[in-house]
């Protein structure tokens, strides 16, 4: 059927190595092919015997065709095929071995074949349970002598595995809507998703929406494909329809949701955005789509605001830390950073002001914590920091409390490049005693070393750690007072 | 290093060959049919240089932008003719697209049926990251036949197999592929180089890949990315102002030593193989002039590459480590290792929650909370919203599309109220017959896709118990590459598998797995090549993995070949899941 390539190493020669002709331009191999095809069709005319074994060849998947029952058929199938298992062929997959063989010793095919030569046809509905007769798929063409051209005699089993194979084919003479379902589910039964796209695309081209999205509901796999396809290809709106037809809207609010991305203009996202409101997304992720919309457009403003501030050089903090990239479409918590790294102090009312932020967007204590800590660190403005840890209580005392562990915190000013006196501050209020020590022996605060050990009474460790330190430095006096002292009880 | 090789370990099959086969096959396509001389790789902008007769080598995962790139070069006045070569295979989508765009007269398209690359001599890849994606979330099989296909290709050449085992959904349809391709073609009676054949499904076990690799390998793959078995090292490692292309494979002989080993022994390694490399220049003092012409002549040349390898690997560590530790990574490593003993999920939640909050690398934060998904079959409801609704904040809202990817794959789920389909599902497991139970599971399953990876854990013992002491230098069983937390499921799967010789026995283990395992004999098989077996991962496999199996194949005296889709990490992986942009 190809041409001879006598070049080619004999594996490549096996047919499915070949290269693909569709267009192949060269002359005499396509008077070949057509004399190779009237030669085939004659043969398949005169021998009708002939069948039965072609049958015999093609069906050895034995499944069922029902593309949704795949997986729980498909243990069904394999049993039933052990009837037919021959011996030399390449083994297949038994679920189930232990299974007595099937005593009737026939082979699949030519069950089928008697049975569909009985019963006459029922309408396609009733059938369609019934995977038997659909599995036998010759008997469903029309009688021979009405075809007047047999160029493409094939059936649903001969186009897939031609499709499979590279070979041409052609899907026009599938023209009953029973025809394309049983080339449709031959395709899925193959496995193969080339081949069961190119049907779908046949199917999406000569049928109309709504019976295609009609079948495809009880189809499973052949949907998954066709949905991903119209993704590929960028079919959005025949996507939409798709998705509404099932009923599967959630789906289809994030599809139109994902557009967003393709517009690039932040005034035209935002409208976009605001559009997406009013689509069916669960409740949750209603929330999350109105939270986008509100936050690009206070981006919008907030950037506009500040790009004029900007230019027009009257804010310092712009003049020392000029802007590295304007604050459209980031993130919530990055804005928030922005936030309170530009606007600071600001009142409450100001769209950039960080406790609007916080409010509008439900953050939490300690994501905004977190965020205001890193912002004002950068800024090495150590005073709000520490505002940020100053509560009152009551009776007006001040102290310092954190939703988050003070170890952490330390953590986030070191990487801020914190001085020691004021790292040491928090170092201070880590409560586990180890973990104070070990933190403090890392970044080198010795006072909040020198004074643990003290209050620990702990002279050994102080001896220890008196050799640590440089001879004749504050610490080390520090340390040789506090052992000189006669007042204080060891415990060792 | 200090494995010992089991002396009747067999000898592993030369793969140069199916390199070669796919050039030639290239070379005569190109030459013979198109009369094409040169080739270019092209990406997605307008072809700028002159060229009368050129080819494209076009990444298959974007070939609906194909069309623009012609009519952009149209816009421009520029009328070619194209030739499409589809590797390995052709697509009708795409051809169908070219037809609808009214370009399919400019463009004709081939076929190269490249389906394997030998990456190593036990590695070989199909170099198709886009399997997993495609299959394990859309729902498309369009890459299930080239599975096949590879198979087919392999047990031709190397084969006939013996015995097949597979667990998986693609497994099957692949087997099923492979063998129709099989009975369609003619069979050659060969001697077999292969033994027995493993096809697993990724998402048989998703919690393997998604751990922080600490095998010296694995490590550079997730740090500095390994591309076709080609790593490029910054200047950073390089300690010069360029970076290089290293191929890292087993003709590395530093590599070979260390590639398998958990990192925290690769130092003390190589600074032994420094020691050993001073001690053989140092002979030269002493050597008189015809000593010291052997010498050059012999011994400096093999001194000289090993050097440069050594102190290349030594940057490599030594920037790993600054990395790593700049990345608080034990800290890492002990939430990780939490999740997967079940131990103190709170802080856990709070560690994921903080690393969320901090913004900390995206893909990180992802890869702990479907770590925590996977582990704990799904979250709790109020946890999954907290949790995403932050990670939305922190990374963006229009992350939401991936949430509905991780969704869909059941990486990251919400815990169904109450677990009421486990309840139902074991009451009527109790009252009928077995046969009928595992349809019934099958039907529950694609209601709620659950990861059973507790119970699971207990069967197969994968978690040893935290308390025993684990030497990483005498490592006793497969839990070293993750420093004995957890022994890989998908490893332990195969270990199994091979050790009942079929799935006799793991009844439990495969229920819980969503079953779709099978076991195949082929009678006519007589092979003695039964220790020499090739695993297929379809969708994909990580490098911690191989170094698993080829630990099993060192203890149990057999040889892994490790076939890929391609060779994938955490990052990759997710990656893959992403929809965030245009």
């Amino acid at each position: 059927m190809m041409r001879g390539k006598p070049d080619e190493d004999d594996y490549w020669n096996s047919s499915k190595f070949k290269a693909f002709t569709f267009d192949d331009e060269d002359d005499d191999f396509t008077r070949l092919k057509e004399s190779k095809r009237a030669v085939n069709s004659i043969r398949s005319l005169v021998e009708e015997e002939d069948e039965e074994d072609d049958v015999e060849k093609v069906s050895w998947s034995g499944e069922p065709v029902g593309s949704i029952s795949w997986s729980v058929k498909e243990t069904e199938s394999s049993i039933r095929s052990t009837g037919e298992v021959r011996d030399q062929s390449f083994p297949k997959i038994h679920t189930a071995p232990s299974l007595p063989k099937n005593s009737s010793g026939y082979s699949l095919s030519s069950l089928f074949k008697g049975k569909a030569k009985t019963g006459s046809f029922q309408s396609f509905s009733e059938s369609f349970g019934d995977p038997s007769i659909r599995n036998y798929a010759p008997e469903l063409r029309k009688p021979k002598s009405e075809y007047k051209d047999y160029v493409s005699d094939w059936t649903p089993e001969e186009t897939v595995k031609r499709m499979q194979q590279g070979k041409v084919y052609s899907l026009e003479k599938f023209r009953s809507l029973q025809d394309k379902l049983l080339l449709l589910d031959e395709a899925v039964n193959a496995h193969d998703g080339n081949v069961i796209t190119a049907v779908l695309i046949y199917l999406k081209k000569s049928l109309s929406k709504e019976i295609l999205f009609r079948e495809l509901i009880t189809r499973e796999i052949a949907l998954r494909h066709y949905i991903h396809y119209l993704k590929e290809i960028g079919e959005q709106k025949l996507l939409v329809e798709l998705f509404k037809s099932m009923d599967r809207t959630e789906d289809m609010a994030l599809m139109q949701y994902r557009d967003h991305l393709n517009v690039r203009d932040e005034n035209k996202r935002r409208d976009f955005l605001k559009n997406c409101l009013s689509f069916p997304f669960s409740p949750d992720d209603a929330t999350h789509v109105q939270d986008h919309y509100t936050l690009l457009e206070r981006q919008i403003i907030i950037e506009a605001n500040d790009k004029q501030v900007e230019s027009s050089g009257q804010a310092d903090i712009f003049k020392k830390y000029p802007r590295k990239a304007s604050i459209l479409n980031m993130p919530i918590i990055t804005t928030l950073y922005y936030s309170c790294f530009y606007h600071y102090g600001e009142s409450d009312g100001t769209f950039s002001s960080p406790a609007n932020i916080r409010k509008t967007f439900r953050i939490s204590d300690k994501q905004f914590l977190l965020t205001c800590l890193g912002a004002r660190a950068k800024l090495k403005a150590w005073f709000d920091v520490d505002a940020l840890f100053t509560t009152k209580n009551w009776l007006g005392y001040t102290k310092k409390r954190s939703p988050i562990g003070f170890h952490r915190i330390v953590d986030i000013l070191q990487k801020n490049n914190a001085p020691v006196q004021v790292l040491q501050d928090y170092v201070n209020l880590v409560e586990d005693v180890e973990q104070k020590i070990s933190l403090a022996q890392k970044y080198k605060c010795h006072d909040v070393i020198i004074n643990t050990y003290r209050d620990l009474k702990d002279r050994q460790q102080l001896i220890v750690y008196r050799g640590k330190v440089e001879k004749g430095s504050s610490e080390y006096r520090k340390i040789e007072e506090i052992l000189s002292n006669s007042q204080l009880r060891w415990k060792n | 290093m200090a494995h010992s090789v089991r002396r009747d370990a067999p000898e592993l099959p030369d793969f140069s060959l199916l390199k070669r086969l796919a050039r030639d096959q290239l070379i005569y396509l190109l030459e013979q049919q198109h009369d094409v001389d040169k080739l270019y790789k092209v990406e997605h902008k307008p072809i700028l240089y002159r060229m009368v007769r050129g080819c494209f080598l076009y990444p298959l995962t974007n070939w609906f932008l194909f069309p623009d790139v012609v009519n952009a070069d149209k816009a421009f006045g520029r009328f070619r003719r194209y030739k499409i070569i589809f590797s390995p295979q052709k697509f009708y989508a795409c051809e169908n697209l070219l037809e609808e765009q009214g370009i399919f007269g400019d463009v004709t398209t081939d076929e190269w049926s490249f389906y394997l690359l030998p990456l190593d001599d036990d590695i070989i890849s199909l170099e198709l990251p886009e399997f997993f994606r495609d299959y394990f979330l859309e729902g498309d099989q369009r890459w299930v036949r080239t599975a096949g296909s590879a198979l087919h290709l392999l047990h031709s050449v190397y084969g006939p197999f013996s015995k097949v085992y597979g667990i998986g959904r693609c497994s099957k349809m692949a087997y099923e592929s492979w063998r129709e391709q099989v009975e369609e073609g003619e069979q050659r009676a060969r001697q077999a180089e292969i033994g027995n054949v493993f096809l697993i499904d990724r998402d048989v076990d998703l919690v393997t890949p998604l751990c922080s690799q600490v095998v010296y390998e694995g490590l550079v793959d997730d740090i500095f990315r390994i591309k076709c078995g080609c790593v490029e090292f910054c200047p950073d490692v390089t300690s010069s102002d360029k970076s290089i292309k290293v191929m890292l494979n087993s003709q590395d002989k530093v590599f070979n030593e260390i590639r398998n080993e958990h990192f925290s022994q690769v130092f003390g390694f190589l600074s032994q193989k420094a020691r050993n490399l001073q001690t053989a220049y140092d002979k030269r003092s002493g050597m008189n002039i015809k000593q010291m012409k052997t010498f050059v002549s012999e011994e400096l040349k093999g001194l000289k590459q090993e050097h440069r390898l050594l102190s290349l690997h030594i940057g490599a560590s030594e920037s790993m480590m600054k990395k790593k530790t700049k990345q608080d990574f034990q800290e890492l490593l002990k939430t990780e290792h939490s999740l997967l003993e079940g131990f103190e999920i709170r802080e856990c939640i709070s560690y994921i929650e903080e690393h969320i909050n901090r913004q900390v690398s995206m893909v990180e934060s992802m890869r702990l909370l479907c770590l925590l998904s996977l582990t704990e079959n799904g979250l709790l409801p109020k946890d999954y919203r907290s949790l995403k609704a932050q990670f939305l904040q922190s990374y963006g809202i229009e992350h939401l599309l991936t949430f509905s990817n991780l969704k869909q794959l059941g990486l990251l789920v919400e815990q169904q109220p109450g677990e009421t389909l486990t309840v139902m599902e074991s009451r009527v497991g109790k009252l009928v017959n077995d046969k009928t139970a595992g349809k019934l599971t099958d039907a529950f399953s694609s209601l709620a896709k659950k990861s059973n990876f507790r119970a699971l854990g207990r069967r197969l013992n994968l978690v040893p118990k935290s308390d025993e002491e684990y030497d990483l230098r005498v490592p006793r069983d497969m839990a070293y590459i993750f420093s004995g937390a957890y022994i890989p499921l998908s490893c332990k799967l195969i270990e199994q598998v091979l050790e009942r010789d079929g799935w006799t026995g793991l009844e439990e283990v495969t229920r819980m797995l969503n079953g779709h395992e099978f076991a195949v004999t082929d009678a006519r098989v007589k092979t003695d090549s039964q220790r020499i077996i090739l695993v297929m991962f379809l969708g994909g496999c990580t490098f911690s993995e191989i170094s698993a199996l080829r630990f099993l194949g060192r203890e149990k005296g057999i040889k892994f070949i490790v076939v890929t889709t391609a060779i994938t990490n955490s990052a990759r992986l997710l990656e893959s899941m992403l929809d965030n942009h245009a």
